[in-house]
């Protein structure tokens, strides 16, 4: 390739890091095969939203100057997480009002970060997904993604490359499901109603996989299918685009 | 005003189990969204005039002071009387010393302001009658509830509760059938009404709009009710706060072509009933004296700080409607006057942050609220703003910020943090034994009541990576 390969560091997100790597190789897989050269700073944690959703606004502050720093000499950052992204991109800057140095810098981060699969749609441009996975599948738009980044048809164009899958459009997919980071479990009986309403629409869309941009969301919903005994399997979409999806799906053991 | 907010998750946990609420609330939900959407796409403009009505509005509230007091000079150029009121008090006792220490029966139209000031308890304390003319609101007041919602106050009753309600209450009318269809049941309502309207002497509606330019206030109505309560009675009395007021009837026009199809999905109301001044010598009716109460509640404060955006509120209820939160626990769990995403803004700051601590939390900040608000207020935003407050104030619990403590040491620390998690992961991995997954684990339980954790791979990406 002639063209000089874009720098791009994967912000891996830390539910991503801890519960699902698969989805971090996915991700850095996509990336090299849209012709990126991709790093993983080793000093990320997380992207702050659960101090900054909680009210602390001085850990927020320290995290994110901790993340801007870390990812200050990138061409691209990229995160599998249309939620961490829309921190990165929406609220750091917000954080650092009157701040002349962090300010700038913020701001600066904000230009260059993506979500995966808008990155790879808007900026990498059509890219070759050559995969294929015979399955029907449902698409749940993640609530920050969707109305913080403006990504609905990006995950969906790409999908809709992959040989023998079949998408469904369930009732209401852009009505949240009730993750919510800490209202999960600090308000369990609402996130329950909202999450089983998710799950019967994502059962009555008749696919045998919900697919989704957030490891939040899908740990909620695989959780929840899986308490009602569902059989319909939870990936992250960028395990599908891939061709990742060879281990068991998110919740599932071995061989189930 | 019973104020419970201080009970919200208890409430809201009650809610959740309450068959015939569920029910109401499965039967409004899909109605009002699936409206809302068929108004808005049949306006190619509505981006637009959604753009402008914004724009007025933060006008409006730069000059606020200005068009209050246009709005003064012309309600008493047309006869009428403005008075001003900093509190509920102030406002009760105003509405109080207009009606006179005679006991009268009042009739009411629809209005969220008067329950605000908790008006009907203040009136009936002075041993005055109310009677909510509006259908909704009637009914609520029969039931002795208060309204759920703020554009359709009885929506957590069923139709068959409400037969019921009727055929408990309306006996001493001499109606005696049970009514069952929502046509039999508003002509019912009518029918005790009526009697009612052509013996008050004194009628107090809200406004959606006061129009400074001409001095007029501005009801929209879907049964007319709100037209008979101001006009068969001798005195007007209309309860507003200061919010309300607009600069032009071009800009009433403006926000009225976004309310009606935000709130129910109508191109326009059936009625928009504008009052200016008592009746004039040449008025076939009208009332002999036209007041105008107010009021502040802590709205001249919002102006000045981070929650300025909120005073554009037109209290179309679109917020409500498609909040998934109200959905699942309807408007009484919020424990006060307004409930859903403009209520947990409204709330706190009316009440005080201490008194409704939760409401700014039990929201997951999908968005919806502000994606539909036909005034493009940032409510998570505002949500946010006031976890901050909470923060600040120490008033979120212990527990909580102890926890997010531990997690934050961590997360400054990636080193540490990787070590930490890296080897949680893996015990987790161990602890879950080739399952998938868990259905409950100790410290996790409010994961694990209604849902199965997925167990973690094992080795943490950044572990991985790292021997890559
Ligand atoms: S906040 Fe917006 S959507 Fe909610 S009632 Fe007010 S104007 Fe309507």
């Amino acid at each position: 390739m002639s063209e000089e390969k874009k720098n791009v560091a994967l912000f891996v997100t830390c539910l991503v890091d801890l519960f699902r790597p698969n989805v971090g190789f996915a991700a850095v897989r996509l990336l090299e095969k849209a012709g990126c050269r991709v790093s993983v700073p080793a000093a990320q944690t997380c992207c702050g939203q659960p101090a900054y959703n909680s009210g602390d606004r001085k850990t927020t502050a320290d995290i994110a100057r901790q993340v801007i720093r870390t990812f200050a000499d990138y061409d691209y950052v990229v995160a599998p997480s249309g939620s961490c992204l829309g921190m990165l991109k929406e609220h750091y800057p917000r954080l650092f009002p009157d701040d002349s140095a962090w300010g700038p810098r913020a701001a600066d981060l904000a230009e260059r970060c993506y979500e995966l699969t808008s990155f790879l749609v808007e900026v990498c441009g059509c890219m070759d997904i050559a995969t294929s996975l015979p399955a029907s599948a449902t698409y749940h738009d993640s609530c920050s993604g969707l109305r913080e980044l403006g990504i609905k048809q990006q995950p969906r164009s790409l999908l809709g490359q992959v040989e023998g899958l079949q998408l469904s459009e369930m009732e209401d997919t852009e009505v949240c499901c009730g993750f919510g980071g800490t209202f999960c479990v600090k308000y369990p009986q609402i996130s329950e109603r909202m999450v089983s309403d998710k799950v019967d629409n994502i059962i009555a869309s008749g696919a045998d996989m919900v697919l989704g941009g957030d490891l939040g969301c899908l740990l909620n919903i695989s959780g929840r299918l899986k308490r009602q005994g569902s059989k319909v399997r939870a990936y992250h979409v960028a395990e599908v685009l891939a061709g990742m999806t060879d281990l068991p799906a998110i919740g599932e053991a071995d061989g189930e | 005003m019973a104020l419970t907010a201080r009970e919200f998750k208890h409430q809201a946990e009650v809610a959740l189990h309450d068959v015939n609420l569920q029910r109401a609330l499965a039967k409004a939900k899909g109605g009002f969204v699936a409206k809302r959407r068929a108004a808005v796409a049949a306006l190619p403009e509505f981006e637009e005039i959604r753009t402008a009505a914004r724009a007025i509005k933060n006008h409006t509230l730069a000059n606020l002071d200005a068009y209050l007091e246009q709005f003064e000079r012309k309600v008493e150029e047309s006869g009428g009387k403005v008075h001003w009121a900093r509190t509920p008090e102030e406002a009760c006792e105003t509405i109080q010393g207009l009606i006179g220490s005679e006991p009268r029966q009042v009739l009411k139209g629809k209005s969220m302001v008067s329950e605000e000031i908790d008006l009907n308890h203040a009136l009936e304390q002075h041993g005055h009658t109310m009677v909510e003319t509006d259908l909704g609101e009637y009914i609520i007041q029969l039931a002795h509830e208060r309204p759920s919602h703020i554009i359709a106050p009885a929506v957590h009753k069923t139709r068959e509760q409400i037969t019921d309600l009727f055929h408990t209450e309306h006996p001493k009318y001499g109606l005696t059938q049970p009514v069952t269809e929502v046509g039999a049941i508003v002509d019912e309502a009518r029918q005790v009404l009526r009697t009612k309207f052509l013996n008050s002497e004194f009628g107090i509606t809200g406004a959606n709009f006061l129009i400074a330019e001409t001095g007029s206030t501005v009801i929209v109505t879907n049964e007319g009710n709100g037209d008979l309560s101001q006009i068969l009675p001798r005195v007007h009395i209309v309860t507003a706060s200061i919010e309300k007021v607009v600069p032009t009837l071009d800009d009433m026009s403006t926000l009225l072509r976004l309310l009606g199809r935000s709130a129910t999905g109508q191109e326009i109301t059936s009625y928009t009933t504008l009052s200016t001044g008592p009746r004039r010598a040449d008025d076939r009716d009208g009332p002999e004296e036209f007041h105008v109460v107010l009021l502040d509640n802590g709205r001249s404060t919002m102006l000045g700080n981070e929650f300025r955006d909120m005073l554009r509120c037109i209290r179309c209820g679109a917020c409500l409607n498609h909040c998934p939160v109200y959905g699942a626990i309807g408007g009484h769990a919020y424990g006060w006057v307004y409930p859903g995403p403009m209520g947990s803004v409204l709330t706190p700051l009316m009440i005080g942050l201490e008194n409704a601590a939760d409401l700014p939390h039990a929201c997951t900040l999908n968005g919806r609220c502000q994606e539909v608000c036909p005034m493009s207020i940032p409510l998570p935003d505002m949500l946010r703003a006031l976890r901050f407050k909470e923060h600040e104030r120490r008033i979120t619990s212990a527990r909580s910020r102890g926890a997010l403590r531990a997690w934050a040491y961590l997360a400054r620390r990636p080193r540490l943090y990787q070590a930490v998690t890296g080897l949680a992961m893996r015990v987790l991995r161990q602890l879950a034994r080739g399952r998938g997954r868990f259905r409950s684990l100790p410290l996790a339980a409010g994961w694990t009541g209604s849902r199965d954790l997925p167990a973690p791979q094992g080795k943490t990406f950044q572990a991985q990576w790292r021997r890559r």
